[in-house]
């Protein structure tokens, strides 16, 4: 539109060019400075109507990238609510109320997010057999997700891992360190964050 | 096979004093304990005499040839490693003094004032070693054997195959073969599947992966089994020596795949998967892809590590069936599981890692003893358990082909190691020197590889 305006403007000038075909330079200099004003009235309402239409432009680019932005920490939110870290006390698999809770937040994320798939990986502190750690493990990851199972999740979106005792998140033996390692992870599996 | 009945025993308390008086001779300490004296002069073996229940003295001589030393070492080593023999330490120059003249006319009262029973002299021959055995009391030879061996004196194969003449010499002298040509797989402290000489020489990795663990031998040594790890589970893998390459199995390609073992026979491989509630044993095709076949009703219970009874009709495995982890035994189908752990209701116990011995007659385990896990053995006739260890964490047992030597992991001298242990006199030693290693297997017998 600014454009198209721009070109009127540069149009009209160029049809004044063939009238000096007569021989009488200093004709009309009234017509002539009111040809002027005209002209550079035109050309600074072209330039206002730009100006205010850049700006419309500004705002809305930026309300869509403060949505976007809304939305990106929404799905923070949520990534971080799904993707939290569970514990459970020595040698046993049973959820903990603070496991329950955080499992029962996991639920609305993954109602939302219907197409999403992910993984549980279950984990231990060293101590035991590392073989028998690994079923350990598992069973751990079975649990959170036979809880996620019972609110409502399908089954069929939940693969169940183990690690055992093999990738432990803190180093040490000591109790601070075990309880931090007794733990089940969770994770989108890759393809399924996007749908 | 000559017998002869006269014991050396007599003889054994003036080896001190005569050692003393032999300046070229070096005599270790140990030759003292060759032979108790107040034991009276009965039994013999296979040409040797000596009384039963002691550990005869065995010298070995010099050899001729370049890599002569290097023989003599591995043959001292590996008889000293086997336990059954006192190997009668001497220097090269002690050693050499006592090479006869002419032939075989040895000086044999001065080897039985050592407390030597029996000689071993080894001699280079054109394509390996021809060692021949002389019995101090008969004063005669009793076995002569030649050994080929590979070119590249000390590589791997060429140590394999002076290995191999070691058990032989075991065999001539207590009627069974050592385990000195063997190796032993483990889980690396980098997680990684390697191998080591049971002598500690050529340890080498062998997988590169996330993580590998819990490797166990083909009943042909020519293979491993061992549970692989990716960001998406862990699968039963087959690792071919041949080809140093490894295949995965894809019969249950699901969640958690663990603990594989070969059958006796070589054609199954058992495991434990678990893709839901629980870990129960399975069977597969060792050879084709099969599917798998779930042999344990396990109920949402931890079942793994499998072992087989070496005639391969049963399984003993890890249950956590009762509350906690102990050791069961099953039919090879998987039927009539039983419980073999003695236990009591209410009593925390903690019982892994089950091997079954090679002569059938008991299982190795670990035993979660006032918080530490402790070597233990259960014999299968009467139930009874003996505990081999006390200091440190001492995990994941596996059996020597000889049925008496266990290699296990332990944390009695600081970080995890494997160790070797002669469940008869107690004797440990050291196998690693890689922080972090674990979950031993000892190989078959594996002359000339």
């Amino acid at each position: 539109m600014g454009a198209a305006l721009a070109g009127a403007v540069l149009t009209s000038a160029c049809a004044k060019k063939p009238v000096p075909l007569a021989p009488t330079p200093a004709a009309n200099s009234d017509s002539l400075a009111r040809a002027r004003a005209d002209s550079i009235a035109r050309a600074e309402a072209a330039r206002q109507a730009e100006l205010a239409r850049a700006r419309a432009e500004q705002d809305s680019l930026r309300a869509v990238r403060e949505a976007e932005q809304r939305e990106a920490a929404k799905n923070a939110d949520a990534m971080r609510v799904l993707g939290a870290t569970i514990y459970y006390d020595y040698d046993q698999s049973d959820l903990t109320e603070a496991a329950r809770s955080l499992l029962q937040a996991k639920v609305p994320v993954l109602q939302a997010n219907s197409a999403m798939r992910i993984r549980i990986t279950g984990h231990t502190d060293d101590r035991g057999s590392s073989e028998y750690n690994l079923a350990l493990g598992l069973r751990r990851a079975a649990e959170a997700k036979a809880f996620l199972v019972a609110n409502g999740i399908d089954g069929a979106r939940i693969d169940i891992a183990s690690m055992g005792e093999e990738m432990p998140a803190v180093q040490g033996e000591n109790e601070e360190a075990w309880s931090k390692n007794r733990r089940a992870e969770f994770a989108p599996i890759t393809g399924g964050a996007e749908e | 096979m000559i017998r002869s009945i006269r014991s050396t025993a007599a003889c054994v308390s003036t080896v001190a004093a005569l050692a003393g008086a032999l300046a070229l001779v070096a005599l270790s300490p140990r030759a003292a304990h060759a032979q108790n004296p107040t034991q009276p002069p009965q039994g013999v073996r296979l040409g040797l005499s000596y009384a039963l229940g002691t550990k005869p003295g065995v010298l070995v001589l010099p050899a001729d040839s370049a890599d002569g030393d290097s023989i003599r070492a591995i043959l001292q080593r590996d008889l000293d490693y086997d336990d059954r023999a006192t190997v009668i330490q001497l220097d090269e120059a002690g050693a050499r003094a006592l090479l006869p003249k002419t032939a075989d006319r040895f000086n044999y009262p001065l080897f039985a004032k050592l407390g030597v029973v029996a000689i071993l002299r080894p001699q280079r021959s054109l394509d390996g070693i021809t060692v021949t055995m002389y019995d101090v009391a008969s004063k005669k030879r009793v076995q002569t054997g030649s050994f080929p061996l590979p070119d590249g004196a000390n590589s791997p194969a060429w140590r394999m195959a002076v290995h191999a003449v070691s058990d032989r010499i075991g065999m001539w002298i207590f009627g069974t073969p050592g385990s000195a040509a063997t190796r032993v797989l483990y889980s690396g402290g980098d997680k990684q599947i390697w191998q080591i000489d049971t002598d500690g020489a050529n340890p080498r990795k062998l997988t590169s992966l996330t993580l590998a663990m819990s490797p166990a031998w083909s009943p042909d040594g020519r293979r491993f089994v061992f549970s692989g790890f990716n960001s998406r589970g862990s699968q039963i893998a087959v690792y071919d020596f041949t080809t140093r390459d490894f295949t995965w199995k894809s019969a249950t390609p699901r969640g958690l795949n663990i603990t594989p073992v070969f059958s006796p026979d070589g054609n199954t491989i058992a495991y434990a998967s678990g893709a839901d509630r629980g870990t129960d044993i399975m069977l597969t095709d060792a050879g084709a892809e099969d599917p798998a076949r779930r042999i344990t009703v396990g109920r949402g219970s931890d079942n793994t590590s499998p072992t087989y009874s070496p005639d391969g009709r049963q399984i003993a495995f890890m249950s956590g069936r009762a509350g906690h982890p102990e050791v069961y035994v099953m039919d090879a189908d998987g039927t009539n599981p039983q419980i073999l752990t003695d236990f009591t209701y209410g009593e925390a116990a903690y019982r892994a890692s089950p091997d079954w011995s090679p002569d059938g007659r008991q299982i190795a385990y670990e035993s979660r003893i006032d918080g530490s896990f402790q070597i233990m053995t259960i014999d299968l006739r009467d139930r009874s358990t003996k505990q081999y260890t006390s200091d440190g964490e001492n995990e994941d047992p596996s059996w020597a082909p000889d049925g008496r030597h266990l290699v296990f992991s332990s944390t009695r001298a600081g970080p995890r190691e494997l160790w070797i242990l002669d469940t008869e006199s107690g004797r440990m030693r050291q196998l690693t020197h890689a922080p972090g290693a674990r979950l031993p297997a000892w190989s078959p017998l594996l002359a000339g590889r």
